[in-house]
């Protein structure tokens, strides 16, 4: 469903800072696959995901979702396919609106914006029954401002934002990372559910490799720009820590370099 | 004391105008979180519209129309230089300002000023009539107040909010944050120039200085406004209410410290003094209220 082929983005070009972020990028995803991808610092796994959603434009190569070429579409035209929640909890909602605003933005991704009313009185219901499902006491706050929840709570709506549209692909950017371990697992077993619950395609960049394994029916690791391991099905399931630490340093020649990297 | 008290029917119609422009200030200051200088040039262009179709012979309601059409143009070319040129903001606005001050004489036919006496048209607010003045533009107020609260309470007032408040998020839940902000722009600036037109009508003439330091003039309403009603004004329309109530403070203030002596041409400069210390409240604030929790701890 999805296909990136032969993707090159270098950024900086021609300047000392230069840095070249996607080499050659080969990647196709079919419908229902759930991937964790793991890789060193600076190995390209969110440039991968905003290439995919076109926060900047790639140098050569295509983006293909369904057959359709979208690498020149404007990231606001392709945002009706993908669905995203970023490592930051501050940057998948809008601080100064409620709760309920912020859902019915989502819920309007990929629609003709109009001068009807932002927020029907139907959705309110649908929004509340979504929100009890998280079960953070959030369902009985729809006006609350969501600059005034947590991390972990944000991340839980921006998912939940992310979804309600079901989008083609879901893309997960480390977004567990900010938050503190109890919360991150929460969100993470939200995800897995929202996940499998609605048979969404996800693709979900992690730096915890035992969650990295847990996660998902596919597993990928980038290294400089590419894919160098792709493993799925019963293969995957039988992976180790140890294993994966073996691959990287066959594929780099060196020690896993990222001290981001959990091992446990 | 007695000239005070006499001299504040004025100052609150006065008030009431230029917190019609600080309305327009509010959704580009506040609600789209860019400054923009372009209603410096706008409030002129709204009073210099106004006042050449109504002497061409223009329905006094259809010239206002005029004056707020030419306003939203003005908008638009802002936004035009912001999002498609990639200028920021606030150098956007000072291109355009400056662009309109040849406009404004254009429209003016040349002339730096023209006047349009309340005894040969049929206008709707005037300095002669000041209680019918106050009533008629408090009625505006609250129309546009209503309107505003209305529109960003639409799918497209979300889409515009949202852009303002966090663009990432905006972009990703498929919003075209350049259409937005022009669209923002647009809006702010039909509203200054209804403001311009209105205080053309009042004053009884449209120059092309009239809109020199507008944007102070209005970040201080809006600022004013938020300080002294920002604890029990939540609501958007009281939020606007409160930008419109610091218009009026602000013109007290000013008929007052002009009672109490201070010489005319230092208004300016009054004027600016009195928002820099406004705006740099709030940095202040977050400066030294940390040091004061530090002090407590320790003493805990």
């Amino acid at each position: 469903m999805l296909e990136i082929k032969d993707v090159h983005k270098t950024f900086n070009a021609g300047t000392i800072n230069e840095k070249v972020a996607l080499n050659g990028l080969n990647l196709t995803l079919n419908d229902g696959d759930y991937v964790t991808v793991i890789g060193g610092n600076g190995a390209g796994k969110s440039t991968m995901l905003n290439m995919i959603t076109g926060v900047f434009p790639v140098d050569s190569g295509n983006i293909l979702i369904d057959g359709e070429d979208i690498t020149n579409l404007p990231e606001h035209k392709r945002a009706k396919y993908f669905g995203r929640v970023f490592q930051d909890p501050m940057t998948g909602t809008a601080a100064d609106m409620q709760i309920e605003e912020n859902m019915a933005i989502a819920a309007r991704r990929g629609k003709r914006r109009t001068l009807g009313f932002g927020i029907k009185k139907a959705e309110r219901e649908e929004y509340k029954k979504l929100l009890a499902t998280l079960d953070l006491g959030l369902e009985d706050r729809l006006t609350s401002k969501v600059g005034l929840l947590s991390g972990g709570q944000r991340q839980a709506i921006t998912l939940l934002m992310a979804t309600i549209q079901h989008p083609k692909l879901l893309l997960l950017d480390e977004h567990t990372a900010a938050l503190d371990p109890k919360t991150a697992a929460k969100v993470l077993e939200i995800s897995d559910k929202i996940i499998m619950e609605n048979h969404l395609t996800a693709l979900m960049v992690t730096h915890n490799m035992k969650d990295a394994i847990v996660h998902g029916n596919r597993l990928i690791m980038m290294h400089e720009g590419r894919v160098i391991y792709d493993v799925s099905g019963e293969a995957k399931k039988k992976l180790k820590v140890s294993d994966l630490l073996a691959k990287f340093e066959e594929a780099s020649g060196k020690e896993f370099a990222n001290d981001r990297m959990m091992l446990s | 004391m007695v000239g005070f008290l006499t001299a504040l029917p004025g100052a609150v119609a006065q008030g009431i105008i230029w917190g019609i422009m600080a309305i327009g200030v509010y959704i580009t200051y506040r609600v789209l979180d860019l400054a923009d200088l372009t209603v410096d040039g706008t409030l002129g262009t709204g009073g210099a519209v106004l006042v050449m179709c109504t002497i061409g012979g223009m329905d006094i309601r259809l010239a206002m129309v005029m004056a707020v059409l030419a306003g939203c143009l003005a908008g638009l070319a802002t936004g035009i230089f912001h999002t498609f040129f990639g200028i920021p903001a606030i150098l956007a606005g000072i291109l355009t300002q400056l662009a309109l001050y040849s406009v404004n004489l254009r429209i003016l036919g040349n002339k730096a000023n023209q006047t349009l006496s309340v005894m040969n048209y049929d206008l709707i607010i005037s300095l002669r009539y000041i209680n019918k003045s106050i009533i008629i533009g408090a009625i505006f107020v609250v129309i546009l107040i209503a309107l505003l609260y209305w529109f960003f309470g639409t799918e497209m007032g979300h889409s515009v909010r949202a852009t303002g408040c966090n663009a990432a998020m905006a972009r990703a839940n498929g919003i075209n944050t350049d259409s937005r902000k022009i669209l923002g722009l647009v809006i702010s600036n039909g509203i200054v120039a209804l403001a311009g037109a209105l205080l053309a009508q009042y004053q009884g003439f449209a120059d092309v200085n009239m809109g020199r330091g507008a944007i102070v003039i209005g970040l201080a309403a809006v600022i004013i406004g938020e300080v002294v009603f920002g604890k029990i004004f939540k609501n958007f329309a009281l939020r606007l209410t409160g930008a419109v109530c610091g218009g009026i403070i602000y013109y007290i203030a000013i008929t007052l410290v002009l009672r109490l002596g201070l010489n005319a041409n230092d208004l300016k400069l009054f004027s600016a003094l009195v928002v820099a210390c406004f705006l740099g409240i709030p940095y202040w604030k977050s400066k030294v209220i940390p040091k004061q929790k530090k002090v407590q701890k320790k003493g805990v």
